[in-house]
């Protein structure tokens, strides 16, 4: 509440210097005290522990005596920054991030502009598409892991069965291999999502460009590119910067799949991996500020450049 | 049989504080769960519950070691008390004390002189016994008697010959109608069991992970060689799998007769001699090989102990039914039924014991000579040498990357993490 207070005032001053009626100020304060309860419910679920997590980086806190903790400065993220181990978790969340973001977009837009189609059966289709969003992670995940196992897994058994490999390969232990598996089954989860927003972006498209189009003979390719595309930027905008958010956080996928290994391990299961299993709070919440970090940076700089180009 | 041991909890039952026994209650146990052990901990605690009058709740740990730990490590951190007895590793004590019960009251002095010492001294913490010892592990070399034999080889005493025979035997039974028979099949998935494979290997060769002051010196020629020549195996004597295999694995692997060698803990004895077993009667146990001629044979301490959680409602019941488990009868029962090795120094003459199991009978020296991971000196951190170790040593298997590189890696990581307070 105390910390909520200074910023209501501040609020509520230039409205008093402009000397507004018994009225207004009175609807003001209503105002604060209906939203109060959100506040400090955000306060309490947002604010307070991303501070609490930013204190215990800089402290040597242990999970078995979190109140023997000692400030150590910046000694954590030192750490953190020679660890050739948290570059590779940064390299792999962000490889994984980009790789399925573009694939699912790509083929999200397309299974979108399928089903925006007046196609027979479209609302079955859309229910269908559907399905691999709607399992829950934790299942879709054990389900690929079994799949892609060497010695019982099907993916293994059909590309054997036409000749593709001669030999069982275990995608998800090979480190060659298991970011790719890992982001194949993202993309095959996440592509419905995908196409659901922006086919919400196709159905709000003013049917005039198109009928103008058409008037004038415009070949289809040319008015997906001309029209289409720019009128849908803005909800791409919002599906591409709610899947990167998501992407570079990624935790469950990887985890059930390939647990701890060094070769998909993301920033999250970085954190954890030190944070639980090593009993390491001051060092694994350093390891968890920096990943708010990299994520903001991600964020400010995409909503910077959509801004750029919505000024062009 | 069961009857006798039902009788001898009733025995121990009544001779134990009355305090015990005056209400049942319900006390849960987490125990292993490889192969036959959760069904010799299942008949223990069972055992002792219509003994006592009380009941018990059996849950089964995962299956490897780490898994184990951190599953354990949330229910203690949570200061769970749905959780009674835990079966804690020999690596765990220092780790764990501050969550477990002193037993040194609850325990009568006699009986826990009978135990090994050095168990003994390993769960005592700060003056504390954390831990009761249950059963103790130790790394061995189970050979195909017969083969070794239908070829006149030896029993072989250091890797190198190891290899050697493995090749030969492989070789020609594969020409000879055993398509898939591999050499040697061993722990090399990234997790606990591959750090006391891989620390086998190294102090075998003469290498070590930390020196005699706790500082890392595993970057030697001597690891290097040790690793080098086990990543050499992987494709050749051992399958490419090896670099999945955990215990269970090696052992079905061996017991399915499509090994020669394999290196395993003594829980596997009693498995391979079981009626459906492919090998029954045709399989030998020696202590693990040296690095070269005339060296030391080296073999890593493991064990279970059982210990009662700081947040147990129960504690009395849960200290009476590790006194029960822990017991010479149980641990008896447990080494003839199960070839799990007892603590009880005595036990290594029984007539009954080493029928059942007779290797038990030179098993006291391989025990004595036993490689300790570097569980006291690093403490909480164990946790997280092991896991950057085993990983090193994963990599090296894989061929990613040379042994001598790898194990460079390493050693600047361990430096890195002692110089954060690490230990």
């Amino acid at each position: 509440m105390a910390t909520v207070a200074p910023a209501a005032s501040a609020a509520i001053e230039p409205l008093g210097k402009a000397r507004a009626s018994r009225l207004t100020r009175e609807r003001v304060r209503y105002a604060w005290l209906f939203l109060a309860p959100m506040l400090v419910v955000l306060f309490l679920v947002a604010a307070w522990p991303l501070g609490r997590t930013m204190w215990f980086g800089l402290t040597d806190a242990n999970l078995s005596d979190l109140a023997g903790a000692q400030f150590v400065g910046f000694a954590n993220f030192a750490y953190l920054m020679s660890d050739p181990d948290w570059w590779q978790a940064v390299r792999n969340t962000v490889t994984f991030a980009v790789i399925s973001v573009t694939l699912e977009t790509i083929l999200g837009l397309g299974i979108a502009l399928a089903i925006n189609a007046n196609l027979p059966g479209k609302g079955l289709m859309r229910t269908a598409v559907l399905i691999p969003w709607a399992i829950p992670t934790i299942v879709s995940a054990q389900m690929w892991a079994w799949m892609f196992n060497d010695v019982f897994g099907v993916i293994n058994h059909m590309l054997m069965a036409i000749g593709i490999i001669s030999q069982p390969v275990a995608w998800t232990a090979n480190p060659d291999t298991a970011l790719w598996a890992v982001i194949m089954v993202d993309v095959w989860k996440t592509t419905p999502f995908m196409a659901l927003l922006i086919l919400a972006g196709l159905q709000m498209l003013p049917s005039e460009c198109y009928e103008a189009a058409e008037v004038d003979g415009v070949h289809p390719l040319k008015v997906f590119w001309k029209v289409t595309l720019p009128l849908l930027k803005p909800a791409l905008m919002v599906a591409v910067i709610f899947r990167i958010l998501d992407a570079l956080r990624v935790f469950d996928v990887i985890y059930v799949m390939t647990g701890n290994n060094k070769s998909t391990m993301s920033m999250s299961i970085y954190a954890r991996q030190q944070l639980v299993d090593f009993q390491d709070v001051g060092y694994g919440s350093a390891a968890a500020t920096m990943l708010f970090f990299i994520i903001a940076i991600f964020t400010v700089a995409y909503m910077t450049l959509g801004r750029v180009g919505k000024e062009d | 049989m069961r009857a006798m041991f039902l009788a001898g909890a009733m025995g121990l039952a009544l001779s134990c504080s009355a305090a015990s026994i005056a209400s049942a209650a319900e006390v849960t146990i987490y125990c292993g769960s490889q192969s036959e052990e959760l069904r010799l901990c299942r008949e223990g605690a069972e055992a002792w519950a219509a003994g006592s009058g009380n009941t018990v709740r059996v849950l089964e740990a995962p299956e490897r070691s780490d898994e184990r730990y951190w599953r354990y490590l949330d229910r203690l951190e949570r200061r769970d008390s749905s959780i009674d007895v835990y079966q804690i590793d020999v690596i765990w004590p220092s780790a764990l004390a501050g969550h477990l019960l002193d037993l040194t009251p609850h325990v009568d002095p006699a009986t826990l002189a009978t135990h090994l010492p050095a168990i003994v001294a390993n769960n005592t913490v700060g003056g504390e016994l954390v831990a009761m010892p249950w059963f103790t592990d130790v790394g061995l070399l189970y050979y195909r008697a017969d083969l070794l034999q239908k070829h006149g080889i030896p029993v072989p005493a250091t890797y190198g010959d190891l290899a050697a025979a493995a090749l030969r035997v492989q070789r020609a039974e594969r020409a000879g109608g055993m398509p898939d028979l591999w050499g040697f099949v061993f722990q090399g998935n990234a997790y606990e069991g591959l750090t006391c494979n891989a620390l086998e290997w190294i102090d075998a060769f003469g290498g070590r992970l930390l020196d005699e002051d706790g500082n890392v010196a595993i970057n030697s020629p001597e690891a290097a060689l040790a690793l080098a020549q086990a990543a050499s195996w992987v494709g050749t004597i051992a399958p490419p799998r090896v670099t999945r295999f955990v215990e269970e694995d090696a052992r079905i692997t061996f017991q399915l007769g499509n090994a020669v060698f394999m290196r395993n803990w003594p829980y596997a004895w009693a498995l391979l001699n079981d009626k459906d077993s492919a090998v029954r009667d045709k399989v030998g146990v020696a202590p693990l090989p040296s690095g070269y001629a005339g060296g030391r044979r080296s073999a890593v301490l493991g064990g279970w102990q059982l210990a009662v959680s700081r947040y147990s409602r129960v504690q009395d019941e849960a200290v009476d039914l590790v006194r029960y488990l822990t017991s010479a009868a149980e641990q008896k029962r447990r080494a003839i039924e199960g070839s799990f090795a007892p603590t009880i120094a005595a036990l290594y003459e029984d007539p009954e014991v080493l029928a059942a199991t007779p290797f038990f009978a030179e098993l006291r020296p391989t025990l004595a000579g036993a490689v300790a991971r570097p569980s006291s000196p690093t403490g909480l951190r164990y946790a997280q040498v092991s896991t950057l170790f085993w990983e090193a040593a994963h990599a090296t298997l894989s061929g990613y990357g040379s042994a001598q590189a790898n194990l460079g890696a390493l050693e600047d990581r361990l430096r890195l993490l002692q110089a954060r307070g690490g230990w």
